[in-house]
């Protein structure tokens, strides 16, 4: 009996995930954010090298700190799934792959929440 | 390893030695943007786990001072400050890297000598600000 399935639609049967660009563009866009949230990062940490907790705490008082903390953990978070999401794809298959995909997935975005909730609660001197 | 039937006459029994898939890392000698390539990928994963440090500071800064204390003088001890000097300068290296990329995804600098000319700049550039950041930052720390 004939087939006229190709060898690849045996081995996959699965379509592309149609992903790409937007990661491609998502990952180099942050990149860009990265730059100047690392910035206020390094003069952040200049500012409060060594510095007891009340001063960290009056830092983030500051309007403009406070913006450039939830912006450096949004941004920060979002480039580091989209990297490890790669580190991963690359070395990582079979059966591990997808849960340590969704780990990632979930770790990025629980750190960037609690250090959202972090600044805000340091701004608003709760 | 499978069999490959490539070039095989119809019929006929294939035996073949397993054939180099892909001469990888451990063949070529190694070139500076080879390195560099692959510091770019270390120093990403690196900046994942040294993302929990800065989350830590924060999160106990935000939780209160005896919790801002502790991390404090985690991050204050011999191996902290070392431990910290690494994410700095992993950070800028990763940073400057990424601006090589950017350079790359223009179309630009991807003869030999500027190939050359933007790895060996992200490796001294990167030790560079980290050094310059670390003693700015220790003369500020000496005020405190």
């Amino acid at each position: 009996m004939t087939t006229y399935r190709t060898p690849l639609k045996e081995a996959r049967g699965l379509g592309s995930a149609k992903g790409g660009t937007g990661h491609f563009w998502l990952q180099r866009v942050t990149a860009i954010s990265n730059i100047a949230v690392i910035a206020f990062l390094v003069f952040a940490a200049i500012r409060l090298a060594g510095a007891p907790q009340p001063q960290v705490k009056a830092f983030f008082q500051e309007p403009v700190a406070a913006i450039f903390g939830v912006l450096l953990a949004v941004s920060a978070t979002t480039h580091m799934r989209l990297g490890m999401q790669v580190i991963i794809e690359d070395y990582v298959h079979g059966g591990w792959k997808l849960p340590l995909l969704l780990l990632n997935t979930f770790a990025s975005i629980f750190i960037g929440a609690a250090v959202v909730l972090a600044v805000v609660k340091l701004y608003l001197g709760v | 390893m499978p069999e490959t039937k490539l070039g095989a006459a119809a019929g006929s029994p294939v035996h073949q030695a397993p054939r180099p898939l892909s001469p990888h890392l451990f063949i070529f000698r190694p070139y500076i943007n080879m390195v560099m390539s692959i510091m770019h990928r270390i120093t990403g994963a690196a900046n994942y786990i040294g993302s929990l440090l800065l989350a830590a500071w924060l999160i106990a800064a935000a939780a209160g001072e005896p919790q801002f204390n502790a991390v404090s003088d985690a991050l204050g001890s011999p191996l902290g400050l070392v431990v910290l000097f690494g994410f700095t300068w992993s950070v800028m290296h990763h940073m400057l890297g990424g601006v090589r990329h950017f350079i790359w995804d223009t179309g630009h600098g991807f003869e030999i000598p500027a190939v050359k000319v933007l790895s060996w700049g992200t490796l001294l550039g990167s030790l560079t600000l980290a050094s310059l950041i670390w003693a700015i930052g220790l003369w500020q720390w000496s005020l405190h």
